[in-house]
């Protein structure tokens, strides 16, 4: 059987391998279910640290840049913003996936399967970016002026969506399906992941909304509304997450077994 | 009784087309017009009355004016000039009303408070509905008998500064003319600098007698910053300045003219407490209106308030003053201070004059004229008037001949205004009572169509439709009663000019009873809904989590679409929420094909790539059993994952790369054709290819199309009606090359174009022979009652007819809009929805999305100006109404159409549950129901809103044109369902 990188170790060996979240367990001990929920709590706090601290890096991005370049404006110099706020994810999702480690490590950890596991994510990377922008151009944003704009935003579309998933995943589309699909998730990190992804792209998807409109203010042109739009939806997400995980933890111990 | 939840819909939506049909009607009050048009103008002036003999005086008076110069202020409100305001900023101007020579009155303009409206009020006299945009068919020009075609044919010369939409009203009207556009509302300097900068050259030549000035900056200002802004202050000076300028120029220059001049200012509309305009408050009705000439008296000084006035009345008024007859339509009255200063006969003459026109124009709308009291009252001052001249001509003592003049004066007065009245309350006000009916019936269908949902959508497809109880109920017979009353009591009161009242009594006497009824049946069906969920209550919650994202997102842009309608922006751009949802529809399947392919074969939890909702509710036991997802996966997870399976390797590769496909063929149909308004001028590859370089590859770009149309078109039909089909096609190709669209291959050279009659003819002989063919097949596998196979065969040949009258109509540069609507069509049908089993619910609302979003990939809008009328020519002669009206409908829906027909087809190949034709029925008829429902009660809330004439009401019209659309599609799906019930 292909082991996935799985989260929720500890959990994963108390039940014996059972994969399948439809698959109950038949042995449910009062010690496990306790160790259970002090293991939930104690994950849903470094959750909820880890997305303020991402969140935190957003709102840096719109800050720092003006103390060291003149004329900095999220609105004016569109382009730089998204650049910074692309790095500044970038990092602090590296950064924190490699302090938490919420995923277990690959039984080969030799340099040469590093190296080329993070030259897999790059390629990854590399290719959402390319695809967002196909979409983006199927649903209508010019093929030709604005490509520079339009790639950006297909860029910081996917560090709000496939960054997270390479760091948590790994390449490992089978286990990218197993997440979005649904009841497919096996860990309030999977589980955090899910809602921060489908709230930025609902979010993007949302900001093309007043772009008809004739309002004629700076942020309707493409693709601000849309960067923007991304920007709240991962906010939104990040911030809704771990608060919709505690309120629904006791349902979520029985689903993620 | 029992329905079929198809016939059922079919009943709503006819209701609803005669909702709809009463609303519009009360919308678009008819106009007061007269019947002769403007062309034959070489009718002669009423000449004099004179009992007994005739008149010597049959010509028409001499000007009063040499020059005319009218400075009109947009969003001029009348206490800018009047009140205080005026006192402050515009010294000059107030001198001059009121101690100047200058006659001042308040104007009052009726709604919508807009430029264009107005400024065609102003110049014909007349109230312009929007029945004259549908009329002109958006010709931005004025067709209508006005003041400035009047002075143009007389021989005037006239100059026009300022903003462009009197350019395009009056095309070739001016001798010169300087156009600014009012599109940056930001802007309020430069716009009236444009206008003034001209002045100081004409105000010194001599070759022009009416100069128009149209100052924007004040309007542009009211929206920007409101009514109270200090730049109102300093732009009333400025404007007071020009004034001053202007009156000085003609002052010296009357020194040498044998006429006065007049100077004319006034504005278009008023100007709300907020800044705005285009409502009915105070603010916005009234403008002044100042008119100033030595000619006129000059004031001891006493200053009254300003009379109230007609923003009409300025046109006959200008008329009369420049020595050209009335303008035909025009509803106004002389202002009877400008002529005060002329001797009796001419006063006499004026008011004559003007009160035959509004006479004869109140002859020409009102049946009942005879009875009215302004014309009796014009009748009598018509003798007296012929007495008096009578008397005038016999030369009797003046004393006697003053006062009997004083006499008729005041007659004629009374006439003109009881006639002014009778005749602009014709047209002033939307009819709300027939306005009212035909909303409360669209909402009752409504409502009754959502009530059933859960019912028609069930397994049984069948709705009790109780008749007989609720008709002798108690509650049917008190509404009965209260609605009677209120129609009584409304269509009695004395003011009240509708529509709804006009109608014969039976009919509107069986509308109250629909009404009462459908009231009854909403009230029953809630009460029965009401049961029912106290029984069902507990199993409802758990069935929402179940709802698959297709569901979610029909519902979610059913609804967003709905909400869309309130902005005037979205339905401008209507065509960007299309292309966005078919996208998102897309990229939403392709996920699911994704998710069956990848995941479909594994033991996997997913609950379903399948759900009806209407099902779920319906199903109360099934669900009882069912603990989670266990039922759903049974039946349609699992059947969906086992139909994918069934599918080769090449199939499942044509499926995952199948919604990608259509997602590429609608970005390309998006670049055919821009439409909409912001992106309307943006080349697009229409334009590129009806240029005429680019004739050859417009030429080999249609014969490749109809090509693919018949590759795609004839695998399923019978051999004679591929014959049939090509040939068609190929005449379609031979029309378009008479006509000069297409190169032709085999008659070079030759560059007579034809109208093409005899091809198109051709044509249109092979789409009979084809429909033929198909309804014959139709029936007779009815009759046969076996051939449960020979009926799709029937079906699609009526398709392929359809097809290929589009192609016929459809211009050559939108034959790959029908190209790739057929490939769409052919590609979802084999590879998604076949595959996915999904429901005909959910198969109906993608057709149906689809069907709206090639209605705009074939370029067109919520503009009226974008039909193509072209259409209606095709294989004619010359204009023939019905059929015309026909073609161009056709050819406009060729989308909905089509996705509809198509639709037909594949729940009738399919041999799914029974009920699916008319799942698919009901289903169509909702979703074209809601956003009719919708818009009108938002159309109705917006009535005053600044672009209901430009956005709001040709939507209206169009949403009215798609109900009757829909309407004949729900009776397609019916007349199909019903013969499947014979056969089975």
């Amino acid at each position: 059987m292909n082991v996935l990188p799985f989260p929720g170790r500890l959990l994963w060996k108390q039940l014996g391998g059972a994969f399948s979240p439809a698959v109950m367990p038949s042995v449910n001990l009062d010690q496990i279910a306790n160790q259970e929920n002090t293991m939930k709590d104690t994950d849903i706090k470094r959750l909820l640290y880890a997305h303020l601290l991402c969140i935190f890096s957003v709102i840096l991005s719109t800050f720092i840049p003006s103390l060291f370049l003149e004329n900095f404006s999220i609105l004016e110099t569109h382009l730089i913003w998204l650049c910074i706020c692309s790095v500044f994810v970038t990092v602090v999702n590296l950064v924190l996936y490699s302090v938490v480690k919420p995923n277990t490590p690959s039984k080969r950890s030799s340099l040469t399967h590093k190296v080329a596991r993070f030259l897999k994510c790059c390629i990854y990377f590399l290719v959402s970016c390319f695809s967002f922008h196909v979409i983006f151009v199927l649903y209508g944003a010019p093929l030709i002026e604005l490509v520079l704009e339009t790639f950006l935003f297909a860029v910081i579309l996917s560090t709000f969506t496939t960054m997270p998933c390479l760091c948590l995943l790994g390449p490992n589309i089978k286990a990218w399906l197993r997440v979005f699909s649904r009841n497919g998730v096996t860990s309030i990190w999977e589980n955090s992941l899910q809602i921060t992804t489908i709230s930025s792209f609902v979010g993007s998807w949302l900001g093309a909304l007043p772009i008809p409109l004739d309002w004629e203010r700076p942020w309707q042109v493409w693709p601000i509304s849309c960067t923007l739009g991304a920007t709240f939806g991962y906010v939104a997400g990040l911030a809704i997450s771990p608060l919709w995980i505690y309120w629904n933890r006791k349902q979520l111990t029985y689903k993620n077994n | 009784m029992r329905l079929g939840s198809g016939t059922f819909a079919v009943c709503c939506v006819a209701i609803e087309v005669l909702g709809v049909a009463i609303f519009l009607r009360g919308f678009f009050p008819a106009p007061v017009r007269s019947s002769s048009r403007p062309e034959h103008q070489a009718e002669p002036p009423a000449p004099e009355p004179l009992a007994g003999a005739s008149s010597n005086w049959t010509t028409l008076p001499p000007p009063l004016f040499s020059k005319v110069v009218i400075v009109l202020i947009d969003a001029l409100r009348d206490d800018f000039v009047f009140g205080s305001k005026g006192v402050k900023f515009m010294p000059y101007t107030t001198y001059l009303v009121e101690k100047g020579s200058s006659h001042s009155f308040v104007a009052e303009a009726k709604p919508p408070t807009v430029t264009m409206p107005r400024i065609k009020a102003l110049m014909t006299g007349s109230l312009p509905g929007f029945v004259d945009v549908i009329r002109n068919l958006n010709s931005p020009a004025l067709l209508e008998d006005n003041v400035i075609r009047q002075a143009k044919a007389a021989g005037r010369r006239i100059i026009f500064y300022g903003d462009e939409t009197w350019v395009k009203l009056f095309p070739k009207h001016f001798v010169e003319y300087d156009g600014t556009t009012s599109f940056f509302v930001s802007d309020y300097t430069e716009v009236d600098n444009n206008i003034t900068r001209h002045l100081e050259k004409v105000l010194k030549r001599e070759d022009w007698d009416m100069l128009i000035l149209h100052y924007l900056g004040l309007d542009h200002i009211g929206h920007v910053s409101g009514p109270h802004s200090p730049l109102i202050g300093s732009k009333l000076s400025e404007m007071d300045n020009i004034l001053m300028r202007i009156h000085t120029a003609l002052l010296s220059k009357e020194r040498e003219a044998l006429l006065p001049s007049l100077l004319v200012l006034c504005g278009d509309h008023g100007m709300s407490e907020a800044g705005s305009h285009g409502a009915s408050s105070t603010e916005e009705v009234n403008t002044p209106l100042v008119l100033i000439s030595s000619a006129f008296g000059r004031k001891p000084g006493d200053v009254r308030r300003p009379k109230h006035v007609q923003q009409t009345d300025l046109a006959a008024t200008l008329a009369v003053g420049l020595g050209l007859p009335i303008p035909k339509n025009s509803v106004g009255r002389l202002l009877f201070p400008v002529v005060e200063g002329k001797p009796m006969r001419e006063q006499l003459r004026f008011l004559h004059l003007n009160t035959v026109q509004l006479s004869k124009l109140l002859q020409e709308n009102v049946p009942l004229y005879e009875k009215d009291p302004g014309f009796e009252q014009f009748k009598m001052s018509e003798r007296l008037h012929g007495n008096w001249i009578k008397l005038y001509l016999e030369e009797k003592g003046s004393e006697v001949l003053l006062n009997l003049g004083m006499k008729v004066l005041r007659q004629y007065l009374d006439a003109l205004q009881t006639l002014s009245l009778s005749l602009s309350r014709q047209v002033a006000q939307y009819d709300i009572y027939s306005m009212a009916v035909g909303a409360v019936l669209v909402l009752e269908v409504l409502s009754l169509l959502l009530l059933s949902v859960p019912k028609a959508l069930g397994p049984a497809a069948e709705l009790d439709v109780p008749l007989s109880s609720p008709l002798f109920s108690l509650l049917f017979c008190l509404t009965l009663l209260v609605l009677s009353a209120v129609h009584v009591v409304v269509c009695t009161s004395a003011e009240s000019t509708c529509y709804f009242c006009s109608v014969p009594w039976l009919v509107a006497s069986g509308a109250v009873l629909l009404m009462a009824a459908l009231l009854c049946a909403i009230v029953s069906a809630v009460s029965k809904t009401g049961v029912s969920t106290k029984h069902a209550g507990k199993n409802l919650a758990p069935s929402s989590s179940q709802w698959s994202e297709l569901d979610l997102l029909i519902l979610l842009g059913t609804a967003g679409h709905v909400l869309s309608l309130g902005a005037s922006s979205f339905i401008e751009e209507e065509h960007q929420t299309w292309y966005f949802l078919v996208s998102t529809l897309c990229l939403a399947l392709c996920q699911q094909v994704y998710r069956s392919h990848f995941l479909g074969n594994k033991e996997d939890p997913q609950c379903s790539s399948y759900a009806d909702p209407g099902l779920k509710l319906a199903l109360p036991t099934q669900r009882d059993r069912a603990k989670g997802c266990a039922v759903l996966q049974d039946n349609g997870a699992h059947v969906a994952t086992s139909a994918f399976e069934q599918l080769g390797d090449a199939e499942r590769w044509m499926a995952l790369a199948s919604p990608w496909a259509v997602l590429c063929c609608c970005r390309l149909l998006r670049a055919l054709n821009q439409t909409g308004v912001q992106g309307a001028h943006r080349p697009d590859l229409g334009h590129w290819l009806t240029s005429s370089d680019h004739k050859a590859a417009l030429s080999v770009l249609a014969a490749l199309s109809l090509l693919t149309i018949f590759l795609l078109v004839q695998r399923r039909c019978s051999p004679m009606s591929k014959v049939a089909l090509a040939l068609g096609l190929l005449g379609v190709y031979c029309y378009r090359a008479a006509i000069g669209n297409v190169m032709s291959p085999w008659q070079r050279g030759n560059k007579d174009i034809s109208k093409g009659i005899i091809e198109a003819r051709f044509v249109y002989v092979f789409v009979l022979g084809v429909l033929f063919t198909g309804t014959r097949d139709l029936l007779r596998a009815q009759a046969a009652a076996a051939g449960t196979r020979a009926r799709p065969v029937g079906l699609w040949e009526i398709h392929s007819g359809l097809v290929l009258l589009a192609a016929l109509l459809l211009r050559p540069h939108n034959l790959p809009v029908l190209v790739s609507s057929l490939l769409v069509q052919t590609l979802m049908a084999k590879f998604v929805w076949k595959p996915l089993s999904h429901d005909a619910a959910e198969v109906t609302v993608a057709h149906y999305w689809f069907g709206q979003a090639f209605f705009f990939f074939q370029g067109n809008s919520n503009n009226i100006a974008t039909v193509d009328i072209s259409a209606g020519f095709v294989g004619l002669g010359h204009y023939v109404e019905v059929p015309a009206a026909f073609l161009t409908t056709f050819a406009t829906y060729v989308g909905p159409i089509l996705w509809a027909s198509h639709l037909v087809n594949y729940l009738s190949s399919e041999a799914g549950s029974r009920s699916s034709l008319r799942h698919a029925c009901f289903c169509y008829a909702l979703v074209g129901s809601i956003p009719v429902s919708a818009y009108i009660i938002l159309v109705t809330s917006l009535r005053y809103h600044l672009f209901i004439w430009s956005v709001f009401s040709p939507k209206l019209l169009y949403e009215g044109m798609h109900l009757l659309i829909t309407a004949a599609v729900c009776i397609f799906f019916t007349a199909m369902d019903q013969t499947k019930l014979m056969n089975s």
